[in-house]
């Protein structure tokens, strides 16, 4: 935190409890170890599982053997594909909505074929999980090795290719805005499977009671979305599956996607016990959805003024195993923040024998974004412009199309660009060599689905406040803050629960950065009403019309009398005994979270001997629309930085001869750690959003997207080389700079 | 991973007892930084960890201008480098021993530890060998020495037999007019494991012109950690100039054989022995030059 930010702890803008610093609600816990996550489960009778996993990229499974492992002292029981009835209910369909429960099915528990090396083949519980990890072993799977599939290049097109789907989005007529256009640049570039990398690994516990119903204690960002796929695969109705939530040691995405809870559930089932069961972390890289690879190709034009003429994007994306990739993502985003009369945008989901992918933080467009933005600023070079200026001469603004055409809602792009434009570090000496510095812009769309929540008025004055909406980032305190700023409350005054599936109407995941806003609008809906229901009670307690009681800053008071005055609190006391307690359930419809908007600035230095990166200097700007809690959206923008530069310089996949993952540990999976990052400063602008009441945007996702390229264009300009193929590891970067030196 | 027995002996004998298993699978326990993630990956068993920590002997940490430095097997990294004699009379020591995985790792895990796991890329052992270092081990045939560079025998080998312990590592008082380096080369500052390493060490002459001797070992560019002697041979008598420096990362770079692997090729370890052998030697040089007038 800045010394300037810290000042600002007195909130900003017409706001007394929004804009502020407040501390967490679920701080204490988190620094003190008392937050418990997916595996702190602990009961009697708890059966601990694990999973057997394919050493085969493809293959074909004959047959599976599990009586040596039921034979071991300790095992109670072994479940695979066999044991979900969606398995023989139903045929593979890729037809609809990818993401459908028999595909899910498949990849909790592969039948009849295994997809990609580390793909779960069968489970075992047993009383200690080392004795479980044993009988896994004792199984038998006889494989019949199938064609790996590995390139998933998206190439060959032809009928029966493994292009699983195809999207297309035009705008003008590209031919003619090439014809005019000055400088041409055109680039093929390429991203590699990464990880999400969250810090906790999956855990599910489940419990089959004999009644038939079913618990489960997860780490998830979406419980309803466990209930719904559970409830299928298993073939029982979703009330009779209850999802307990636990804390969630990051996401990011990836915990969007479910894994162990069916397995756990049959495993329950068929011991009687309740079954526990965590990855570890190989499991994690080799058996959970990472971020897709993608392979793309720009070609740009721009005319002597700067204006870009047009633009042809080409973008092959590897959904994994099966259909599914996030190449929409990036088709819809790469050439958002520009506004191009003639595009011609094509994105192929292609299949291949890798781990399903899942999303990552703004799924799919930081690909996209590295790829657009690396010809910008290519563009930029070769027409002798500034690269901000060349972005501000094509900046979108409100009325211009999205590439999907839809109209943008109010946005102020341009004042972005001209806090970044403007910003010391702009203009601050970058001497010595080897040294550049890079700037990247990026725009990211956001839907809505709505938002359920329940509020009850304690007698002590507080607040609860209950939603079903998981707690990645510190959405339980910038919820309450809401709900605080409307009734006069201070922000700890209202108590955030996340409860269960039984307890709160069906909630989304926590994805697509929406809980603070969507959440938010219910938050502050719950808290209308509520205040409604307060002045009605106090109308009643002083015998007045309700219309008559005025509600400022926590007090209400009849403005035909000014002797009668009840502080919320007063009031509150007052509740059992004038009427009962006051409640409401509210659902709160979307009103369109709309676009965001993230710039990066960043200073390299280059070793030229080693190839190595040092990052010298970063500042993230972010327009948050009004920053609930300043501090969680400085927190946002530091984490997705430090991703992505992780992204950008040291983080891949890579894959054994046979498709296998070989590097499955955080040792050679390379995120980076504190000491290789550098201070990531922060600036916030606030351009307020018109679809929520307090202005406020969403600021979870969009700051991950232009970190690729803004580290890549300052790694070509402290070394002349554009590094088209992520990560930039220092071998990559030597070979590169050999290169350029043979070519001289 | 499997159940095993764990036993904490308190006397050499009986650890040397312990560790002879009979055919049974018996390894020592130090830190275990290496030893215990290896079990729970399952990259072997055990039957037995021996835990040779409460063995006095083994935690030894003495160092004096008298008698050089005699290192306890068991004593762990952060002793060493905040030991202020060690970082006047050994700052290589330092240097690798302040890498060596994190903050944590360095907490728990020994430079005896280091060497026996025998890793190529062990980052102590460059060290080691450049300053000279001799292992004392213990055994049922009673005690020997063994010189570090001929301690590894392959990846994750070593000489012990059946039974015998690293006791201690001994290492001589370094000379006056000489000075040491180690560096190596990873993607990440920390929590990585060396591209490649290198340590150098040299001794001048009074005038600090000239190189009388030198050593250059080089870590993760081929079985085990290596000592590079013609490298540091050919820089005796020589003027400590750009162009000796030079001819020695060459011949460094010729006597590696490095292999291609997920954390690098063996065209870039190669280059890097070179770049990091100029860059340890130039470090030693000056360390040399800083040190006190004899």
């Amino acid at each position: 935190m800045t010394a300037t930010a810290r000042q600002e702890s007195k909130g900003s803008g017409p706001f007394k409890v929004v804009g502020t610093r407040t501390t967490r609600h679920d701080g204490v816990d988190k620094v003190t170890g008392r937050a418990r996550f997916g595996a702190d489960i602990s009961m009697s009778g708890l059966l601990h599982g694990k999973v057997l996993r394919s050493p085969h990229a493809h293959a074909r499974i004959r047959s599976i053997d599990t009586s040596m492992a039921e034979a071991l002292p300790g095992v109670k029981g072994v479940a695979t594909a066999q044991d979900f009835p969606i398995i023989r209910g139903q045929a593979l369909d890729f037809s609809g909505a990818v993401s459908n429960a028999r595909v899910t099915a498949e990849v909790i528990l592969a039948h009849e074929r295994v997809m990609y090396a580390g793909h779960a083949v069968a489970a075992v519980a047993a009383t200690s999980p080392h004795i479980a990890e044993e009988a896994t072993r004792l199984i038998r799977v006889d494989y019949e090795a199938s064609r790996v599939e590995r390139l998933g290049s998206g190439e060959d097109t032809s009928p029966g290719s493994n292009i699983a789907s195809h999207i297309q989005l035009k705008r003008g007529d590209v031919e003619q805005g090439f014809g005019e256009a000055e400088v041409i640049v055109e680039r093929e570039l390429s991203t590699q499977t990464i990880h999400q990398g969250y810090i906790e690994p999956f855990a599910s516990t489940a419990h089959w009671a004999p009644d038939g119903h079913v618990t489960i204690w997860t780490t998830t960002q979406g419980i309803f979305g466990v209930r719904a796929s559970t409830s299928a695969i298993l073939g029982i109705p979703e009330s009779m599956v209850k999802v307990i939530p636990m804390e969630v040691g990051g996401g990011f995405g990836g915990k969007a996607s479910i894994y162990l809870d069916p397995v756990a559930a049959v495993l329950s089932k068929k011991t009687g016990h309740p079954v526990k069961m965590v990855m570890t972390r190989k499991e994690v890289f080799e058996g959970t959805g990472p971020g897709c690879a993608a392979i793309m190709r720009v070609k740009m034009g721009a005319d002597s003024s700067g204006r870009i003429t047009a633009a042809q994007f080409w973008l092959a994306y590897q959904a994994g195993a099966f259909p599914g990739s996030s190449v929409s993502g990036g088709a819809t985003t790469g050439t958002g923040p520009y506004n191009i009369d003639n595009f011609l945008i094509d994105g192929y989901d292609v299949v291949c024998n890798k781990q399903k992918t899942s999303g990552y933080r703004a799924p799919g467009q930081c690909q996209a974004n590295f790829a657009i933005e690396t010809v910008i600023d290519e563009l930029a070079e070769r027409l002798g412009m500034d690269p901000l200026e060349l972005r501000l001469k094509n900046v979108v603004k409100e009325g211009d199309r999205m590439p999907t055409g839809v109209p943008f809602p109010y946005i102020d792009l341009r004042k972005l660009e001209e806090t970044m434009k403007t910003h010391p570090h702009y203009s601050a000496p970058l001497e010595g060599p080897n040294r550049g510095r890079g700037v990247a812009v990026a725009f990211r769309g956001h839907g809505g689905q709505g938002a359920p929540a329940t509020m009850n008025v304690n007698a002590d004055g507080t607040i609860s406040l209950i939603t079903g909406a998981i707690d990645l980032s510190g959405t339980r305190t910038t919820v309450a803050m809401q709900a605080a700023e409307v009734l006069g409350l201070a922000a700890k005054d209202v108590i955030l629960t996340v409860v269960d599936t039984d307890s709160v109407a069906q909630t989304g995941t926590t994805a697509g950065s929406r809980v603070t806003f969507e959440m938010g609008l219910a938050a502050i809906a719950a808290a209308q009403e509520v205040k409604r229901q307060m002045s009605a009670r106090a109308a009643m307690l002083w015998e007045v019309q309700p219309e008559e009681v005025e509600f400022q800053d926590g007090v209400f008071t009849c403005n035909r009398s000014p002797a009668k005055r009840m502080t919320f609190k007063e009031l509150a006391g007052r509740l059992a005994r004038s009427g009962g307690p006051i409640t409401c359930s509210v659902y709160a419809p979307s009103t369109g979270i709309g676009p965001s908007f993230a710039g990066n600035i960043v200073d390299v230095e280059i070793d030229p001997e080693t190839g190595k990166v040092d990052i010298l200097r970063y500042t993230a700007f972010l327009d948050a629309g009004q920053a609930v809690h300043p501090g969680f959206v400085e927190g946002q923008m530091q984490g997705a930085t430090a991703q992505g530069i992780g992204w950008a310089l040291s983080e891949e996949y890579l894959y054994t001869e046979e498709g296998a993952v070989a590097n499955t540990s955080f040792l050679d999976y390379r995120t980076p750690t504190s000491m290789d990052l550098p201070m990531i400063d922060t600036v916030i602008i606030q351009v307020p959003n018109p679809h929520h009441p307090f202005g406020v945007r969403a600021v979870g996702e969009v700051p991950i997207v232009p970190t690729l390229a803004a580290v890549a264009n300052a790694v070509y300009h402290a070394t002349g080389v554009r590094m088209t193929r992520l990560p930039m590891s220092p071998g990559a970067i030597l070979e590169a700079l050999e290169a350029k030196k043979a070519q001289e | 991973m499997q159940d095993f027995e764990y036993v904490a002996p308190t006397t050499l004998e009986e650890a040397v007892r312990l560790l002879d298993g009979n055919g049974l699978k018996v390894k020592a326990l130090a830190g275990g930084t290496d030893i215990l993630v290896q079990l729970r990956a399952n990259r072997f068993q055990v039957d037995r960890l021996v835990d040779i920590k409460g063995i006095p002997e083994l935690n030894q940490l003495s160092c004096s201008e008298a008698d050089g430095l005699t290192l306890g097997a068991a004593v762990p990294c952060y002793r060493v480098y905040e030991d202020e004699r060690i970082a006047r009379l050994y700052p290589a020591l330092v240097d690798a021993t302040s890498l060596i995985g994190s903050i944590q790792v360095q907490s728990r895990g020994t430079v005896g530890g280091n060497l026996c796991n025998a890793a190529p890329s062990g980052d102590s052992i460059p060290a080691l060998i450049i300053l000279g270092a001799t292992c004392e081990i213990a055994g049922p045939k009673g005690r020997r020495t063994v010189q570090v560079e001929r301690f590894c025998t392959g990846p994750g080998r070593n000489v012990l037999e059946p039974g015998e312990m690293l006791v201690s590592l001994k290492l001589p008082l370094p000379k006056a007019n000489s000075g040491a380096h180690f560096l190596r080369f990873t993607p990440r500052k920390e929590m990585d494991i060396a591209v490649v390493g290198v340590g150098a060490s040299v001794l001048l002459d009074d005038a600090r012109q000239r190189i009388l001797s030198a050593r250059i070992a080089l870590g993760a560019v081929a079985p085990t950690p290596l000592l590079a002697r013609e490298a540091g041979d050919l820089l005796a008598g020589r003027e400590a100039s750009e162009a000796a420096i030079e001819e020695a990362a060459k011949a460094a770079r010729a006597a590696a054989r490095p292999i291609t692997d997920i954390r690098g090729t063996a065209r870039q370890r190669t280059h890097l022995v070179g770049v990091l052998t100029k860059r340890a030697l130039g470090t030693a040089i000056a360390r040399a030059k800083e040190g006190k007038k004899p």
